[in-house]
């Protein structure tokens, strides 16, 4: 009996040890911690082009996480990228806040940056964000440059 | 000869064929075995000997005929009634067929927990009462693996008369036993069936051990039976066949089991 | 003509065959899986096969996650460090392990300590006719010796996946964070931000899962199909270990195809 009892012991820390690796997956491997049990509150953006931006994206202000990118999808009548952000009910923003499309770093994933502005009156779930920047294309980018550096050109050259 | 007055059939096979896909097994087997008896059906290898066992326990169906025990038709129970009868019939596999991975005491108290809610003081009695009656109480915590073959044939016996069953089959007792050991299981067939009052089927190419210890006898060849009777019936008969059966280790050209025979009795007889 | 016509007939016979088996098989699972009651009025049944299917597979699954994972490591650092990402790291062995090597490798590797030793001790039940003589006594050997081996498997192999996983996300971070130092917080942080629980771990645990019956199901099949000899035994053995490997693959190309597609 006392064999029966060793043999229980184990199992239960066998099962004990792989519901703790799951835990520990999805607490700190993963971002269940992090959100999912918040309640979050809709809010909607458009920009001209959001680049490489993804669904589940997170959405950030001051770098701190506020919520995350709920759906994309292409409005048909603005012909513009109407996107959906999550934002935890914990941080409320004003009604003229802004939102940007940034990259983390050079080659990083991208995310929707919000920059509070100062109206008192806060955003409800459904309004619809007025000031977008869209994302940094690099090919735009690159063409602008050469195209400036043209018009330097031949600005001196006179 | 039988201890218990023996009126009915436990048993009753009528005409019973038996095929596995297209090989015919048993063609037209007849027999009935008495309340209380010690029975045996012997044969050489391969004659249909062990099917008949099964198709008794319900393992196995007839192709064509009825197994009747205790007056029900194998054939017509359903899985539940079946599993039923089986609780009150044992049988004894050719090596024991212990199961590997409990102790003795495990394997004998394995029906009881498996089939009763007896407490735990009571099946402690009852598997130490049932070792005791094999000989191998102080045994109990051994692994099947220590035993050896002798003692593991008695711990099966112990096992298989756990839930004291109206019908104890036995399949290949002797086989691959020593002399002392064949001798000892001998004897404890015929004390157990008459102790606990139950009917005994021996299914065995032991002629000479076998005889010694039995009521009656059916002998099979290939797949019917040949002929049947008592032991001293048998002895007695002149039909070659038998005779070459019976007393096949001192007459005929192939002796059969010469060696064992002489050598078991004898040492049976110092040991008495 | 005829070395064609042979060829034919010998692939024919060789697919009836195993469709055949495959029904056979399907049966039995189906089998199993009425006769599962005992194994939850009788739970002591599961748990001891846990002990060997789950307990005893507990050392080489964790070491081989540490391996794995500090392998990973050193790969993924070199690579990324490359394109100076390093601090990437903690995505690549994390979303590796969870999505892919956490089931695929746990799975292989179940299927060759447990599987194997599942079908070596049923086909010995078996051969050694123990299992008829527990019908004899009355007692359903699929109730009490396959059903409880069966869901011991699905049950040990999520949660050996999920170490190793674990174990594997360790040795990243050993051989990531305090070998080679990259950045601890960026490591945990970046991991954090790119796993997502549904799409990743989830997903992971699902394919687990279903590793976990594909493998039992082989494993306890195998072992009650074998010819009751001692060579029919050992190739019973052998074809778990071949067959589960092949079907975790295979599945696991599949269930990738259906999680991921969209990411």
């Amino acid at each position: 009996m006392m064999k029966r009892k060793a043999l229980d012991l184990w199992v239960g820390l066998f099962v004990a040890m792989g519901l703790g690796a799951l835990l520990f997956l999805a607490m700190k491997v993963g971002n269940l911690a992090s959100f999912t049990a918040a309640e979050t509150y809709l809010v909607k953006a458009n920009f001209d082009n959001i680049g490489g931006l993804k669904k589940r994206a997170p959405v950030k202000s001051a770098g701190v996480v506020v919520g995350r990118v709920e759906n994309i999808a292409f409005d048909t009548e603005s012909y513009e990228a109407s996107v959906v952000l999550a934002i935890d009910k914990r941080y409320g923003f004003p009604k003229d806040t802004s939102a940007k499309i940034l990259t983390a770093g050079l080659l990083g994933e991208q995310y929707v940056g919000l920059t509070a502005g100062g109206d008192p009156v806060k955003l409800k779930d459904g309004d619809r964000l007025k000031i977008t920047q869209s994302a940094v294309v690099l090919e735009n980018l690159i063409s602008q440059f050469l195209f400036s550096k043209a018009a330097d050109g031949s600005k001196d050259s006179k | 000869m039988p201890t218990i007055p023996a009126t009915d059939n436990l048993v009753e096979v009528e005409n019973v064929n038996f095929a596995y896909d297209s090989r015919q097994i048993l063609e037209g087997v007849s027999l009935d075995i008495r309340r209380g008896q010690v029975v045996a059906i012997m044969g050489l290898s391969g004659c249909g000997k062990t099917t008949l066992l099964r198709l008794i326990g319900g393992a196995l169906l007839p192709t064509r005929g009825e197994v009747r025990v205790d007056g029900k038709v194998m054939a017509r129970l359903s899985h539940e009634e079946r599993f039923a009868l089986r609780r009150r019939m044992g049988m004894l596999f050719q090596f024991g067929a212990l199961f590997t991975d409990m102790s003795c005491y495990d394997n004998v108290a394995f029906q009881m927990r498996e089939h009763t809610d007896l407490p735990r003081e009571m099946i402690d009695d009852l598997v130490l009462m049932k070792l005791q009656a094999v000989g191998l109480r102080g045994a109990h915590q051994l692994m099947p693996s220590a035993l050896s073959g002798g003692m593991a044939r008695r711990v099966a016996l112990a096992r298989t008369i756990a839930l004291d069953p109206m019908l104890i089959m036995y399949d290949e007792p002797f086989a691959g036993l020593d002399p002392v050991s064949m001798g000892v299981i001998g004897q404890l067939i015929r004390r157990l069936n008459d102790a606990l009052g139950a009917t005994s089927i021996i299914v065995t190419h032991d002629v000479a051990e076998a005889l010694g210890l039995v009521d009656y006898v059916y002998i099979m060849s290939a797949g019917v039976i040949l002929t049947q009777g008592t032991p001293d019936e048998l002895r007695a008969s002149d039909k070659p066949f038998v005779r070459q059966f019976v007393h096949g280790e001192t007459d005929g050209p192939m002796p059969f089991h010469y060696p064992a025979e002489d050598y078991a009795s004898d040492l049976r007889a110092r040991e008495a | 003509m005829t070395a064609v016509t042979g060829f034919l007939e010998n692939l024919g016979a060789r697919a009836i065959g195993a469709v055949n088996r495959l029904g056979f098989a399907s049966r039995f699972l189906l089998l199993t899986l009425r006769n599962s009651g005992m194994c939850l009025s009788r739970f002591s049944l599961v748990a001891r096969e846990i002990y060997f299917a789950g307990v005893l597979s507990l050392i080489i699954i964790l070491v081989s996650g540490l391996f794995v994972g500090m392998v990973l490591g050193l790969q993924g650092y070199d690579t990324l460090q490359r394109y100076g990402s390093s601090s990437a790291l903690g995505v690549l062995v994390a979303l590796s392990l969870v999505r892919e090597l956490g089931p695929v490798v746990a799975g292989l590797l179940f299927a060759s300590r447990a599987g194997s030793a599942i079908t070596a001790e049923i086909g010995l039940m078996k051969a050694t006719e123990q299992l008829a003589a527990m019908e004899m006594m009355a007692v359903d050997p699929i109730a009490r010796v396959i059903a409880p081996r069966f869901w011991a498997g699905v049950i040990s192999m999520p949660l050996l996946a999920a170490m190793f996983s674990g174990m594997g996300v360790f040795g990243g971070y050993l051989v990531g964070v305090r070998l080679i130092g990259v950045d601890e917080g960026s490591f945990w942080s970046q991991m954090q931000a790119a796993v997502d629980f549904k799409e990743d771990i989830l997903n992971g645990v699902i394919k687990s899962v279903v590793f976990g019956i594909a493998v039992s199901w082989i494993a306890v099949f195998e072992g009650y199909d074998a010819p009751p000899t001692a060579e029919g035994v050992s190739g019973a053995t052998t074809r778990t270990v071949v067959t589960a490997s092949l079907s975790i693959l295979a599945l696991d190309f599949m269930l990738t195809a259906f999680m991921f597609r969209g990411a």
